[in-house]
């Protein structure tokens, strides 16, 4: 296992009383891409800040049996340690780009900031490498936009500029969350296509964080459905188009609008009879608006291997 | 804050008259030598309780009048400045190094660090600090120094709250995650990320602060506690007309008003600045 680039298992994380994620695993390859799919709430981005140990330590309890990135093991590691993760192993590109770059400085400082931490180049240097990376990620222009303020630049090349931070210190995995939600419908095929072209380019891992399991089919190698904090199905993403296991996967596939069928009945989740992310869990968390709910249920299953699939779900013991 | 409340906006014409204001007194003050008419220790007993010139007995040498011992009122004003903005400048300088830099720690690091510093503050502010002053200033003795030590002991309060808010509003936006996320190290965070966004903030406190501590080296000097008693300070010349107000009113009249005037000009010059470097600013931007 460590080979892996991410090695997680048993990972929980609670935000005081809510516990957004709970006995988390996934493992991801050298290379590999994988898809991080779950609603808004299941936990999805709490399991990946966990990744860079990025979570105030005041406030949020994380706790895992095994929390390792790029060799780095998040349980033990000293600060320096993780300030080399992060953005040298790792890199990380938001959702919100507006958000994620510092109104007060200029891309260029941005850029370069990373470029001098994790590749030790001076600062002329660091500049012309930044200008190659603004270039790189579609940027026109790119050595006099190194001067420009975040505000300057529209949404599409906001994300641009992120992906170029987060590609500076050429890490081995990307860890993307969201990163098109916040953008233009225009511009987010462009994003995606970037971000991909980007990790076949570098031979990068990729881990992508989204609510939308449409987006996936096309991305990633392998996808893994998180709801109320655990993971309900990894599977390869074929195989979890074609034959999804967890009644969980299957509604969500269902609900999906799909061209090819305009006019089929789309499903419909009943409305969460419980905030999932508090309590104690007993039974399969899906459980209360699971239209294949049975007596197991009440007791909480744990993954089942079928084939390359695993899922949670009592139907596949 | 201010352009979502329903305070009335200062115009700029007034912050524009504070700004003169204070422009006058700085050139008043670098200029003394070349306009004092006269040296401001100068003693001339015979022209002692000259009135203002436009009084009776009243001579155009001395315009504002003299003291009990024939000083020129209008030169000790003028020779005043230097000492009065100079000490209020250092002592707001030096009150934002301290606050700006615990209000920075507090923010960033909260926890035990905020609850120590917020302690400090609290403390600080329940303390009668008139008393405290008066009480450092007779066991370490007066002049500028100490006096500079003691006003900035009174602002760093000021810079410490405003930036320890700041801060934790700022600490959990994306940017500053973002920075972490790419392995930025705390100190540089807080020096480079964190510290220009409570810069605006912090000039605004710097101008209140500024007029709180001319105002309170006055109140110092004043009770004599201050810069050696016989330099011209405002508020030593305040505290010395005092004993003369029925009989030569000119003598308390004069440095009162000159420090009225600087204090209005350095807060009307503080809420002009806060309207225009208004914190929101910074994420419109």
């Amino acid at each position: 296992m460590s080979t892996h680039l991410v090695d997680v298992s048993g990972l929980d994380v609670r935000f005081g009383a809510t516990h957004a994620v709970r006995d988390f695993s996934l493992a991801v390859a050298q290379g590999e891409s994988v898809g991080l799919v779950g609603e808004s709430g299941s936990g999805k981005s709490a399991a990946l800040l966990a990744l860079l140990g990025l979570h105030p330590e005041a406030r949020v309890q994380v706790s895992a049996r095994t929390l390792r990135v790029g060799g780095t093991d998040l349980l033990s590691a000293t600060g320096p340690q993780l300030r080399d993760l992060r953005g040298g192993v790792a890199g990380l590109i938001f959702q919100d780009p507006l958000a994620a770059l510092n109104p007060l400085l200029t891309v260029g400082a941005q850029v370069s900031e990373v470029l001098r931490r994790h590749r030790r180049l001076p600062a002329r240097a660091a500049r012309q490498e930044a200008a190659a990376l603004l270039a790189l990620v579609g940027i026109t222009d790119a050595q006099a936009r190194l001067g420009h303020y975040p505000h300057e630049f529209s949404g599409g090349m906001r994300q641009r500029v992120m992906i170029a931070t987060a590609l500076a210190g050429q890490p081995r995995l990307l860890l993307a969350d969201e990163p098109t939600t916040a953008l233009d419908v225009s511009v987010q095929s462009e994003i995606v296509r970037l971000i991909l072209r980007l990790r076949a380019e570098r031979g990068m891992g990729l881990l992508w964080v989204t609510h939308d399991l449409a987006l996936m089919a096309g991305i990633v190698d392998r996808v893994v459905v998180m709801y109320a904090g655990r993971v309900m199905e990894t599977a390869p993403v074929d195989a979890l188009y074609g034959r999804p296991r967890h009644p969980y996967t299957q509604t969500l596939l269902a609900s999906l609008p799909r061209l090819d069928r305009p006019h089929r009945p789309r499903a419909a989740l009943p409305a969460e009879a419980t905030a999932p992310g508090h309590g104690a869990q007993t039974g399969c968390p899906f459980a209360p608006r699971c239209p294949r709910r049975f007596s197991a249920c009440d007791t909480l299953p744990p993954l089942f291997t079928d084939g390359a699939t695993q899922a949670a779900c009592w139907l596949l013991a | 804050m201010s352009r979502l409340s329903s305070s009335p906006r200062i115009s700029s014409g007034l912050g524009v008259a504070g700004a003169a204001l204070l422009a006058v007194a700085v050139l008043v003050a670098l200029a003394a030598p070349l306009i004092a008419p006269w040296p401001p220790m100068q003693i001339d007993l015979r022209a002692r309780f000259t009135p203002p010139a436009w009084e009776a007995h009243g001579v155009l040498r001395h315009l504002l009048g003299t003291d009990n011992l024939g000083r020129d009122i209008a030169s000790r004003i003028v020779w005043g400045a230097r000492i009065s903005l100079g000490v209020g400048v250092a002592a707001s300088l030096l009150g934002a190094a301290i606050g700006g830099t615990l209000g920075l720690c507090a923010g960033y690091f909260g926890r035990g660090v905020d609850a120590a510093i917020s302690w400090l503050i609290d403390v600080q502010l329940a303390f009668p600090f008139t008393l405290f002053a008066l009480f450092l200033l007779a066991v370490f003795g007066g002049g500028p120094g100490p006096v500079v030590v003691v006003l900035a002991l009174a602002t760093w309060v000021n810079y410490a709250r405003v930036v320890r808010a700041q801060v934790m509003a700022l600490r959990g936006q994306d940017f500053i995650l973002a920075a972490r996320a790419v392995g930025v190290p705390s100190g540089r965070i807080l020096l480079r990320y964190l510290l220009p966004a409570v810069a605006p903030a912090m000039v605004v406190v710097g101008s209140f602060s500024a007029a709180q501590a001319i105002l309170t080296q006055a109140a110092l000097s004043f009770l004599g506690v201050g810069v050696d008693p016989s330099s011209p300070s405002w508020g030593a010349m305040l505290d010395l007309g005092r004993s003369y107000i029925l009989s030569a009113w000119w003598m308390a009249t004069f440095p009162g008003v000159t420090i009225a005037l600087v204090v209005l000009g350095a807060n009307l010059l503080g809420d002009w600045l806060r309207e225009w470097l208004d914190p929101l600013a910074v994420s419109r931007r």
